[in-house]
């Protein structure tokens, strides 16, 4: 429980100057990192040095630092978000690594998702998937009561369970297909379990998938690697209605 | 049903009606096969494999056959290709054993193993009744048909190495439905966390009697219980 | 003092809103489509206005530093929002929920905004459950409620510990909504560094590319900052790395004046700083005070020995606990309102009662609710917390007592706005936790949500229609003038100037100097003479910034110490206006404690008699004194008492 001092760390970093450029490894020590740093706190010391010998700094996205933004992303040791579970990289801690250690850190890899820079990548298209239908067609104003249509725990909380997706690109990341089922799953199956979504269900069902599939991520093979990896834990069971509600809107075209 | 087909999601319910096709396949297959143990005169297998080749269903199903198995495997190549396209520049280290089962992740190897198995199993019965032909003809309960009871305890009498390469197209096909069966309902949409559990346990139980059932024949002729 | 105008509408407190809105000036769809409107930020308040003005037919341009509107940091609020929807049947009201906000404002915020709040807060609910927000609901469907400090009702609507979050996804979505129409135009990635200003009217922005490092420009007929607050000043806080205050700050500085600045919240429920490195600091939702229970021990062997790291803390009898808000607030308990439970923290530990290595943590237990409820209600309430606390300090919430210590979190005091949550720049509005005008000087939890959505859903797309109203005649507003070119070369020299120091020292390491005089001379108590020394420690800071700043990179590429530079510049600036704010409120009120006004058992004492107004900043140039006007506040309503808690 209590923190200890690493010594040394040598982090294998991905560096790339922008888009166009071709990018490559370097290889960094960082000393002294308490085991309570956080992963990212440990990236903002490595940059400190880097800075303190006038060199450019490794760019990575992050924001909130409490595993609820999605910014944050990074491939650490082979994996999306790091070896721990259930949790972002900004959540990650560094008493998950050992001493002397050798970290890999890479970008999310997904042709949907090129580098910008270093470590940082665009995510729009998971912006234009929900563009494409990720919500419920109503204007500001005009609305019934609350309370008019009573939905049942059950489905409440499911629609939760799907609507905690924070986005973060992971589940495409780490899918060795590089699929975004999970994340379109996510939204689709949110909204049809409510009433309020239901309606257009089927129409969103379809754009959703058909702007996922014109973007050029992968087909879905149902290893389940994107529900080990999400830090929301969010289960393929999502997919599976992705899958029944876009058959049933098909079935209808 | 407009670009179904050409559609992720479409592309994935072929391969679930066609796997699911052939698991059915798998089933009938296999029960005949048991039929080589249960009776070592041999008469029950060939009575069956008789019946195989005589029924007019089966003949009609026999080329649908071949179709979902050519579908199966075409659609699982463009899967794959266009899988390999979503990720262009792959990572320098992966860690996958944390995240998914390595059946899960090399379907498409398992199955092209199986396919090489595949052919040289066609090689060995399909062909040698159907085109060459010239198999030993035996009478049962009155009716002439072909000896295909020799044909396959001859095979497997006679080398070690047929025996095991059964044995091993028989697990490769077990580690394939290991994920493929409980996949194909996820596919079609029939599977929730509960479902799922069931699936998967059920999946994995097939597996083993695929896996087992058929390994079991090769086995007993090797161990000279056979005629 | 003529100039300061809140222009609120005259009539009774209840019909002030809908008499407003009957006679403010509107604008035709026909015309709508023809202006153009700028929304800095996407959060609560950006999105929910950035969305309902494409709505409207107005065509809008959004910009966000982040990657994605979806990321703004109202993502992170966790507990709740609150309306006066009554639905527990526990005699709450638009009233009730009025009174609340003001009393737990300490009465420094005007009562006609306040009011209109709690009038839209119900619709607010109703428009979330219409986008698929999936609140938390009983078994009969229907939605439920918690309580939240500072209230005596339960009107807070939830989803699980990720309220903020499902309620901007909301927002997120009805803008996606809008950009698949073309109505809304997104600039992610882009960070509005300066507002541009043409005759008198905010007309545009500059903003930053932050991929490319181009300064670009964008012409607006109205401008919309909804840019959050400036609680990163301090530097270890709650907000998201990249909040600033820096598009409210050029703002300021082009002429917009400054409301409350020293008003700031400090949360009583966040995880203790575990060290130097430490970047930011996570907050554990106020809605755990509903099942916690807050103690140090009553012994002061026994805190040294928990210091020292030698005792176990469920090895303490109860006897030996001191629930010190239970003690000291019978009526409220642990659900005192947030400025209160920090400071009596803070008064706790610096008596040497602290719990952890730093001495600066108490304790937050669920023993008590766990043996009462069971663990399953608590896993199902706060599930999400105790993991996300678990994962952070290694602790297990479910069987030893959580550790907590306040931490800044939210900015009452904004850009100074009238009724119409216009600033003092005609065409530049102000909304969200960007203004200063609901909460006074302590928000209540669960009202941010509330503040943000309100803005943007249900108060600015009518008021901004009043303004444009009379601007249907003004064509496209052009780049090419000499105005946006001046504003241009304005923030390239600002960014030039920065980069071309060369200094030896990162914009990081002024940060943490800086949030360290903040935190010590401005944070939870202040007094005259701490607040004289800051003026000068930050001068000082600011001299050394612009001698010793380093910032490596390219100019104009992606150069995320350039940004940094950049906000900490305007951080440094803003936190001069902050001291000369707290130097000048000679009173404590809500979350501005000055030491020379308390009572003698040590609880805030505000001054009704000379300080009962909104201290308005004016800039009036590089390194000079900002100028003070006033806003009297008339309270006709509510009665002005000590706020007690007993």
């Amino acid at each position: 429980m209590a923190d200890t001092i690493l010594k040394e760390l040598t982090l294998k970093v991905w560096r790339q100057k922008d888009a166009k450029s071709k990018g490559g490894f370097e290889t960094y020590k960082v000393h002294n990192i308490s085991t309570g740093t956080s992963f990212l706190e440990m990236l903002d010391i490595l940059n400190e040095q880097l800075v303190s010998e006038n060199k450019e700094p490794v760019a990575f996205d992050h924001d909130c630092r409490e595993g609820i933004c999605g910014t944050c992303s990074l491939f650490i040791d082979g994996r999306a978000h790091g070896p721990d579970d259930d949790v972002t990289t900004c959540q990650l801690h560094m008493r998950r690594f050992k001493e002397g250690a050798t970290i890999t850190i890479e970008p999310w890899r997904c042709g949907a998702f090129p580098v910008i820079k270093d470590l940082i990548v665009d995510r729009k298209a998971y912006d234009k998937i929900l563009q494409a239908g990720g919500y419920v067609s109503v204007n500001t104003g005009g609305i019934p009561d609350a309370n008019a249509i009573p939905i049942s725990n059950d489905n409440a909380e499911e629609a939760m369970d799907a609507a905690a997706c924070i986005g973060c690109g992971a589940c495409a990341a780490t899918c060795k297909n590089s699929s975004a089922m999970l994340f379109v799953a996510a939204k689709v199956s949110q909204l049809a379990l409510l009433p309020q979504g239901k309606i257009e269900a089927a129409r969103r069902a379809k754009a959703m998938v058909a702007k996922m599939d014109e973007l050029g991520f992968g087909n879905c093979t149902n290893t389940g690697a994107c529900e080990a990896e999400c830090p929301k834990s969010i289960s393929i069971e999502h997919i599976a209605r992705l899958n029944r509600e876009f058959l049933k809107a098909k079935l209808k075209d | 049903m407009s670009n179904f087909l050409s559609s992720s999601i479409g592309k994935k319910v072929i391969m679930s009606l066609s796997g699911l096709f052939l698991i059915a396949f798998l089933c009938v297959h296999l029960t005949l096969n048991l039929f080589l143990i249960f009776d070592n005169s041999g008469e029950l297998f060939n009575h069956g494999a008789n019946f195989m080749a005589t029924n007019p269903v089966i003949k009609i199903v026999e080329p649908i056959l071949a179709i979902g198995f050519i579908i199966h495997i075409i659609w699982a190549s463009i899967l794959t290709l266009q899988n390999q396209k979503a990720r262009p520049i792959k990572y320098a280290q992966r860690n996958q054993s944390q995240n998914a089962t390595w059946a899960s992740r090399n379907m498409y190897i398992l199955g092209g193993l199986v396919l090489v198995f595949l052919v040289i199993h066609i090689y060995n019965f399909w062909w040698n009744i159907k085109v060459t032909g010239n198999l030993e003809a035996v009478v049962v309960d009155g009716v002439e048909m072909e000896n295909t009871y020799l044909l396959v305890s001859s095979l497997f009498k006679s080398s070690i190495v047929y025996c095991g390469l059964y044995i091993a197209g028989a697990i490769l096909l077990g580690l394939h439905l290991t994920h493929g069966f409980w996949s194909a309902f996820q596919s079609v949409g029939f599977s929730n966390d509960i479902w799922r559990k069931r699936l998967s346990a059920l999946g994995y139980i097939f597996a083993v009697i695929i896996a087992v059932g058929f390994s079991i024949i090769p086995l007993y002729f090797m161990a000279g219980l056979g005629n | 003092m003529s100039i300061i105008d809140a222009k609120i509408p005259a009539g009774p407190l209840k019909d002030k809103w809908s008499n407003h809105k009957a006679h403010i000036g509107v604008v035709s769809p026909a015309n709508k489509k023809k202006l153009d409107i700028i929304v800095v930020g996407t959060g609560l308040a950006g999105g929910s206005a950035a969305a309902s003005l494409a709505e409207l037919g107005y065509n809008v341009t959004a910009f966000c530093y982040q990657d994605s509107p979806r990321r703004a940091h109202s993502i992170a609020a966790q507990g709740g929002i609150n309306a006066a929807k009554n639905y527990p049947n526990d005699n709450d009201s638009v009233f009730r929920l009025f009174y609340e906000t003001i009393k737990g404002g300490d009465y420094r915020a005007r009562e006609a905004n306040v009011y209109r709040l709690a009038e839209v807060s119900n619709a607010i609910i109703d428009q979330c459950v219409a986008q698929g927000v999936p609140f938390a609901r009983d078994y009969g469907g229907l939605l439920a409620n918690r309580s939240f400090g500072g209230a005596l009702v339960s009107r807070t609507f939830y989803a699980r510990g990720q309220t903020g979050q499902q309620l901007l996804l909301g927002c997120y979505a009805a803008m996606n909504r809008q950009i698949e129409k073309g109505k809304i135009k997104v600039y992610n990635r882009h960070e509005v560094l300066d507002v541009v200003v043409v005759e008198g009217k905010a007309r545009g922005v500059i903003a930053r590319d932050l991929v490319t490092g181009k300064i670009e420009r964008f012409g607006a007929h109205a401008v919309v900052l909804a840019t959050g607050g400036y609680g990163n000043v301090f530097f270890l806080s709650t907000n998201a790395m990249g909040c600033n205050g820096s598009a409210a700050w050029q703002a300021y500085k082009r002429g917009a004046y400054f409301g409350n600045p020293c008003f700031v919240q400090i949360h009583p429920t966040c995880i203790p700083v575990h060290g130097e490195q430490q970047s930011k600091l996570t907050l554990m939702s106020e809605s755990l005070r509903n099942d916690g229970r807050v103690w140090v021990p009553k012994k002061i062997e026994d805190a040294k020995k928990l210091q020292a790291g030698t005792l176990n803390p469920n090895d303490i009898p109860d006897e030996d606990r001191d629930f010190y808000l239970e003690r000291r607030y019978p009526a409220f308990g642990n659900l005192v309102p947030r400025d209160v439970a920090s400071r009596a923290a803070k008064e706790r530990c610096d008596a040497g009662y602290g719990v952890n290595n730093t001495g600066k943590a108490v304790f937050l237990d669920f023993k008590y609710a766990i043996e009462q409820l069971g663990r399953e209600t608590i896993e199902k309430r706060y599930g999400n917390l105790f993991q996300m606390y678990e994962k952070i300090t290694a602790v297990d919430p479910y069987h030893n007592p959580m550790m907590i210590y306040p931490a800044i979190h939210y900015s009452m005091g904004g850009l100074w706005v009238d009724y119409n949550l216009m600033t003092t720049i005609p065409g530049l509005y102000s909304i969200g936790e960007c203004n200063f005008s609901d909460h006074g000087a302590n928000r209540l939890g669960a009202s941010a949500l509330m503040q943000g959505l309100a803005d943007g859903y249900f108060i600015l797309p009518y008021t901004i229609g009043d303004y444009l109203a009379k601007e249907i005649q003004t064509p496209k507003i052009q780049t090419n003038t000499p105005e946006f070119e001046a504003a241009e070369k304005h923030v390239t020299d600002r960014l030039r100037k920065l980069y071309d120091i060369k200094g030896t020292k990162s914009p990081d390491h002024f940060h943490k100097q800086l949030g360290h005089i903040m935190w010590d001379y401005i944070g939870m108590a202040r007094e005259a003479k701490g607040l004289e020394k800051a003026i000068q420690l930050i001068a000082d800071l600011k001299a050394e910034f612009y001698k010793d700043l380093r910032v490596v990179g390219e100019f104009t590429a992606m150069n995320n110490e350039l940004e940094k530079a950049a906000r900490v510049a305007d951080f440094i600036e803003l936190a001069d206006l902050m001291a000369h704010d707290a130097l000048d409120r000679n009173e404590s009120c809500g979350g501005h404690c000055r030491l020379e006004s308390v009572t003698p058992d040590g609880e805030a004492k505000r001054d009704d008699e000379h300080y009962k107004y909104v201290s308005i900043w004016e800039y009036t140039g590089e390194n000079k004194a900002p100028e003070l006007h006033k806003e009297e506040l008339v309270f006709e309503n509510v009665e002005l008492t000590q706020r007690s808690y007993k």
